[in-house]
């Protein structure tokens, strides 16, 4: 229970073309990440595997069904959204009972699953409040739990810590990968932050204006990034591209190095530079350094470091983990 | 603005000017009021006096009592109103709710077209409105009345309601429709609740107009039978002579029901006008 597979799917909106033709295959139990800038059709993509919308062309199976024509409540899905969308007039109980009333399933195993949903998620002490008397994590744990209840094939996120603040994400986070490895259901999570793809994710798809860019696991796309626009988008902060002939390399338009693979000494180096901006987190030391060959650069070091504005140093690149890019954007293996 | 400090000057005028306005609008109910307990020479002679013993009278609630069927206008004013603003908020959701639910070709004109009585008066259409009543065998029935003034509540309501019903979040609608609700469902168990203080404003803005209207009844239904409370109180108001007793006594009754009816919406409509504002 709990495969889908997406053939060729587009989606326009009159002339606009949102979604230019999706082609994915996830199998059962993977947490798959929809992840990509805003605009690129992470949510419209979601909303149609939903049957929410239409898809204007393109096949759509979920447990290798065909489901274009299935309304939304018989395609087996559950779905989180980003502002809970709770029904403000029910209690807890009746919100996660609901989709299962609508079913007709027996008034007992509605029951029962709800009770099993909320120790789940420690909701038992909310189940008669309304949502209106709920902070804002309990009502996303009530949501998620609403999806639970259902036993759906597929769960469906749609950016759902994003109404969070900072310390509740972290939480609920691991609460959500807790749970899918409790349940080990197929997921499929949209969101537009690259660390929540980066730790809950199986399989990551990053998107770009309507076209999958790259599939693949987390540390896939941090090693191997398929062009451009993956290597710039995961990895924080984001990968340095310096334009290859000012490097004096060949074979290549573009090069980049991700921050932390840069090597910092104030006696010798590849790369000559001042120290422009420092941002000193604990962990992690940050600096902007303006070199004479590579131009602006992002060293990210780890620990304490005592390097200032206007500090000269030398950089060295790790050529081990040097990416290379032809005209195209795309990498050169 | 500039100081934190409450300036009494301010609020002063402030007071004032509200205190000023909410006598201008009460004067009127009052003198209605204060008249209708007053025997008729004192209503010509000190028209502004409050009733004393000698001059406190209910001869006017008698004769309004007495003559004619006032329990029965009074049933005929509240029928009308009441379907009229059932009616009006029913199709006017719905008609709103499908203008900002749904994408379909022609919605924004369809919109517009909608909207559009709000500044045509409906009453420029009497002629047409009469001869099609004529012509359906309606003229001096109730059903004559509900269907004009369904008519004339519709614009306004479909206006408010769909500027409402954007509000409503679209999660909502579709975690209704994962759920398996019907559209209609969603429709009544979602998002009406949601839109309920904009429902109050609507129906007492429909209201209103509706219960204070002399002009369809007396042009549509004036017949004994379906006579309305200020089409019945037109009884006493003749070309010579005019019962003045009975007059005010049959318009102080008539503000009753209406007082009613809006101390029933008037707690939705405050938040009804607020929300949005205020957030």
């Amino acid at each position: 229970m709990g495969s889908l597979q997406l053939t060729s799917i587009r989606k326009a909106f009159g002339q606009h073309e949102v979604l230019k033709g999706i082609d994915l295959d996830v199998k059962e139990g993977e947490f798959v990440i929809f992840v990509g800038p805003s605009g690129c059709g992470k949510s419209t993509l979601l909303r149609v595997i939903a049957g929410l919308e239409d898809a204007s062309s393109g096949s759509i199976r979920i447990d290798g069904q065909e489901v274009a024509t299935v309304p939304p409540a018989k395609r087996g899905v559950a779905m989180v959204f980003q502002s809970y969308a709770l029904y403000p007039h029910l209690t807890v109980k009746d919100n996660m009972g609901l989709g299962l009333k609508q079913a007709g399933t027996p008034k007992a195993e509605i029951e029962e699953r709800v009770t099993k949903a909320s120790s789940m998620l420690s909701l038992d002490p909310y189940l008669a409040r309304r949502p209106a008397e709920l902070s804002g994590g309990q009502r996303q744990r009530v949501a998620i739990g609403r999806a639970i209840v259902r036993e759906p094939s597929l769960f469906l996120f749609d950016e759902p810590l994003s109404n969070l603040d900072a310390a509740l994400r972290v939480q609920t986070r691991l609460e959500i990968a807790r749970l899918h490895k409790r349940l080990k259901a197929t997921m499929i999570y949209v969101t537009h932050d690259q660390v929540e793809a980066m730790t809950l994710a199986d399989k990551i798809v990053v998107l770009n204006a309507g076209a999958i860019e790259q599939v693949g696991s987390p540390m896939d796309l941090y090693n191997k990034p398929a062009n451009m626009f993956v290597a710039g988008f995961i990895g924080s902060p984001q990968m340095n591209f310096i334009p290859a002939e000012r490097l004096g390399e060949a074979g290549a338009k573009t090069i980049g190095i991700r921050p932390e693979h840069i090597a910092l000494s104030r006696e010798a180096g590849d790369w000559k530079g001042k120290v422009v901006h420092a941002e000193h987190l604990g962990a992690d030391t940050i600096l902007y350094l303006e070199t004479e060959q590579a131009g602006l650069v992002t060293v990210r070091l780890f620990g304490e470091h005592r390097y200032g504005a206007d500090d000269i140093v030398f950089a060295t690149p790790d050529k081990a983990f040097i990416h290379r890019f032809d005209a195209n954007d795309r990498a050169i293996a | 603005m500039a100081t934190a400090r409450t300036s009494y000057l301010r609020t002063g005028l402030i007071h004032l000017a509200l205190i000023s306005y909410t006598l201008i609008a009460l004067f009127p109910v009052f003198l209605t009021l204060v008249n209708s307990f007053k025997t008729r020479n004192a209503i010509f002679r000190e028209p502004m006096a409050i009733p004393t013993p000698s001059t406190f009278s209910l001869v006017g609630y008698e004769t309004v009592l007495k003559q004619g069927d006032f329990i029965g206008y009074f049933q005929n004013s509240l029928i009308v109103t009441v379907v009229s603003i059932a009616l009006v908020l029913l199709f006017g959701a719905m008609a709103a709710f499908a203008l900002s639910e749904y994408r379909f070709r022609g919605n924004l004109l369809m919109g517009l077209y909608l909207a559009l009585g709000i500044m045509i008066p409906i009453r420029l259409g009497t002629v047409a409105i009469l001869q099609g009543m004529v012509a359906a065998g309606l003229v001096n029935t109730l059903t004559a009345l509900v269907l004009v003034y369904t008519a004339q509540g519709l614009p306004l309501a479909i206006f408010i309601l769909s500027e409402f019903m954007r509000t409503v979040s679209d999660d909502l609608k579709n975690a209704g429709r994962i759920d398996g609700l019907s559209e209609y469902a969603i429709f009544f168990r979602l998002v009406l609740p949601l839109v309920r203080p904009a429902m109050a404003t609507v129906a007492v803005f429909t209201m209103i107009p509706i219960w204070n209207d002399l002009w369809f009844p007396l042009i549509l239904a004036p017949g004994e039978a379906t006579k309305t409370v200020t089409l019945g109180a037109q009884m006493f108001i003749g070309q010579f002579v005019t019962n003045w007793n009975a007059v005010l006594s049959a318009l102080s009754l008539a503000i009753l029901p209406v007082l009613v009816l809006y101390v029933i919406f008037s707690r939705q409509l405050i938040r009804g006008i607020t929300s949005g504002a205020v957030k």
